[in-house]
């Protein structure tokens, strides 16, 4: 044990403190359906510039080839999970498609540079806070939702959960935590000048939202 | 001149200059207006708001009693999730810790979030001083950075800059960029100029919101993306955080998120909430592939020992209690001269310091009560704040653990309370003393130091109260 441990501990203890009970578990139940649910989420996601969709299952791989180029997104940047192979089974010719299937350290220039929006999957959404829950893996790198200038996402509309209290212990996050979770909820933003708030400082300044049912 | 004279005299000077900025002052109060309406707007209803709160200083108040245990806990888990975790008691161990991993992993270039832990260790001039390059990366700590100032907010560190002096400093330091002075311009330009940074970047630093002990978790709040990038772009990581930031169970991090984020900025949520639990694993592509938590006590331990001065230690470092203070507003970040500004300093910093050092700062509260009211841990600051005036004059000895008590203490100041209470306690010579009083009142001086620089002196009462009130009548008064 280090010395600066022991000291810290050792004067931590040394303060017999009067014993707590352990506070409840916090469970604000709003008990919505689902319609109110994706209500909640696509209003809280639009009140921060997030774009939101609803489409049919069918439909996303179309709405991607058809809107991306509309909006200048062109260099799409997949992993290598289920939701890339049905849009890389379905793309069309004017989407370049950049697949993230090597180490970071070979191409972060590029990934940093040459790339103009992201697709990836999400775990949940959460309807109270307008939050996408994220939980980055092999197939799906951590970087893909916060290097390029625009995310794309996309959200099964039965994952929608109330809140972030009520999915960690219905999903038992507690004995199962990845390399990093994340809630995403709107573009990367700042209010650092004249707490003035402007969008798209580090992370991507555009953000969409597929729910799809 | 003894030390506690010179803390007095250098922090009115502070003061002085402070309210005679007049565009500092209106910097601060246009954001502050904004800010306290904002988190207004989220809590549309009280029950819910004192119920959030009560949950929230029940998480705090519960790790704070269980703290070593926690501690221990959350190093065990950390260590098996391959996160190597280190102690030190004081900012010079700290550095020294961060400069060694650095060193081993040959790193020369190290982006930073914002942390205010970090601050206090002044590890920026620490690195710096032995060849690294340090950036920070917030763009309100980017911002400072390139003013060489330190920040004026725990939230907002830039706050009392406008867009005019951003746009200077810009200016300055990046001349191939266009002058402009449109926020959204100006916000993409630090855009371009910290990608390239972040990508090349060999280490990132970073603060730490909530320390889950359960399952090993850091967590950091953020909107910017730059907490997210420092922490995944480069390949090693550093998170600092003070030893009080543990908390027991993951079921504990909601509310603290909720009420952190709604008192911080008035946002429902920020744009990232980030959890890391390990290093890259290996089949992982990106991440870095080392994380490292150093735990800094720096005081805290200390003040965990006094039943009272306890409370102080719940602080998630929201800033509410600044973002309300009537004297902060006036006053700005930098009057105060320690590392935490406003309320929430007037209670930690002559703790964590010393009173003989800043036990002035606690001065600069009128007891308006507005920061306990919406704290979101219910920290009774102006309690605390009262609390520790008392021990800055306290000429007894007693087991509080704040080094400096009493050195606040004047002779003829306790002399003349004394002599008070002397009086007080003899009805008879109190009733002559008020007598005296009232029939000589034109005797008072019209010029009582300080008092009378800004004010007419106070002139006794023709009669006292108790003559009135037999007058009228009253026979028992």
């Amino acid at each position: 044990m280090s010395e600066s441990k022991r000291y810290i501990l050792g004067r931590l203890r040394s303060k017999r403190m009067q014993s707590t009970t352990a506070p409840e578990v916090y469970q604000k139940a709003l008990d919505w359906d689902h319609e109110r649910r994706i209500d909640a989420f696509t209003r809280c996601m639009r009140a921060v510039r997030g774009e939101v969709h609803r489409l049919a299952r069918d439909q996303w791989v179309d709405w991607i080839n058809r809107e991306l180029p509309e909006r200048g997104l062109r260099r799409l940047l997949i992993g290598s999970g289920p939701i890339a192979d049905q849009y890389a089974a379905g793309a069309a010719d004017g989407i370049e498609l950049r697949r993230y299937d090597r180490k970071v350290d070979d191409w972060k220039e590029a990934l940093f540079h040459e790339v103009d929006v992201a697709l990836t999957g999400t775990l949940a959404g959460l309807a109270e806070s307008g939050s996408l829950v994220l939980w980055p893996d092999a197939r799906e790198p951590r970087l893909m939702s916060l290097a390029p200038p625009a995310h794309l996402a996309i959200l099964e509309a039965d994952r929608l959960f109330d809140n972030f209290a009520q999915l960690i212990a219905a999903e038992d996050w507690a004995t199962r935590m990845p390399t990093n979770a994340l809630l995403i909820s709107g573009p990367s933003k700042t209010a650092d000048i004249e707490q003035t708030l402007a969008y798209g400082i580090h992370g991507p300044k555009t953000l969409i939202t597929l729910i799809i049912e | 001149m003894s030390q506690a004279h010179t803390q007095t005299r250098e922090f009115h000077e502070r003061i002085d200059a402070a309210l005679h900025n007049d565009q500092l002052r209106q910097n601060f109060r246009s954001a502050l207006t904004g800010i306290m309406a904002r988190r207004a707007e989220q809590f549309p209803d009280d029950v819910q708001l004192q119920a959030l709160r009560e949950q929230a200083r029940a998480v705090r108040a519960n790790a704070l009693v269980k703290q070593p245990e926690l501690l221990e806990r959350l190093e065990a888990k950390l260590t098996e999730n391959g996160i190597q975790v280190h102690w030190a008691e004081n900012p010079e161990q700290a550095n020294r810790i961060i400069y060694d991993i650095l060193h081993a992993a040959d790193a020369k270039t190290v982006v930073k979030g914002k942390s205010m832990v970090s601050e206090e260790t002044e590890l920026n001039h620490y690195l710096e001083k032995r060849g690294l390059t340090v950036i920070e990366s917030d763009l309100g700590e980017y911002i400072i950075q390139l003013a060489e100032e330190p920040p004026s907010h725990i939230v907002a560190p830039a706050i009392h800059k406008n867009r005019r002096e951003v746009a200077g400093l810009f200016k300055t330091f990046h001349p191939e960029i266009p002058y402009t002075e449109d926020i959204d311009t100006l916000t993409q330009s630090a855009r371009e100029i910290l990608r390239t940074r972040f990508a090349n970047a060999d280490a990132g630093i970073s603060g730490v919101n909530f320390a889950v002990a359960e399952t090993g978790t850091l967590c950091l709040v953020e909107n910017e993306g730059n907490g997210r990038l420092s922490t995944t772009a480069p390949r090693v990581h550093i998170a600092i955080t003070g030893i009080e930031k543990v908390v027991e169970k993951l079921s504990d991090v909601p509310p603290l998120l909720e009420i952190l984020t709604k008192s911080a900025t008035g946002q429902p949520i920020t744009t990232y909430f980030n959890m890391i639990s390990r290093p890259r694993q290996a089949d992982e592509l990106d991440g870095p592939e080392a994380v490292h938590l150093v735990l800094l006590d720096n005081g805290r331990s200390r003040i965990r020992v006094d039943q009272e001065l306890l409370d102080t230690l719940r602080c998630i470092r929201c800033g509410a209690c600044i973002n309300h203070c009537p004297v902060y507003v006036q006053l700005g970040g930098h009057a105060y001269g320690t590392v935490y500004p406003g309320p929430i300093g007037l209670a930690l910093e002559p703790q964590r310091i010393g009173i003989d050092k800043v036990g002035t700062l606690t001065s600069a509260c009128t007891m308006c009560g507005a920061c306990g009211e919406v704290c979101p841990v219910k920290i009774p600051l102006p309690k605390l704040i009262n609390r520790l005036r008392a021990e800055a004059v306290n000429g007894e000895r007693s087991a509080a653990p704040i080094s400096g008590r009493g050195s606040l203490r004047k002779s003829g100041e306790a002399g003349v309370w004394k002599a008070w209470q002397w009086l007080y306690r003899h009805p008879g010579l109190y009733r002559l003393f008020k007598f005296a009083a009232t029939r000589l009142r034109f005797l008072t001086p019209p010029s009582l130091g300080a008092w009378t620089r800004y004010r007419s002196a106070p002139r006794p009462a023709a009669r006292s109260l108790h003559e009135l009130a037999r007058r009228e009548g009253f026979r028992h008064e």
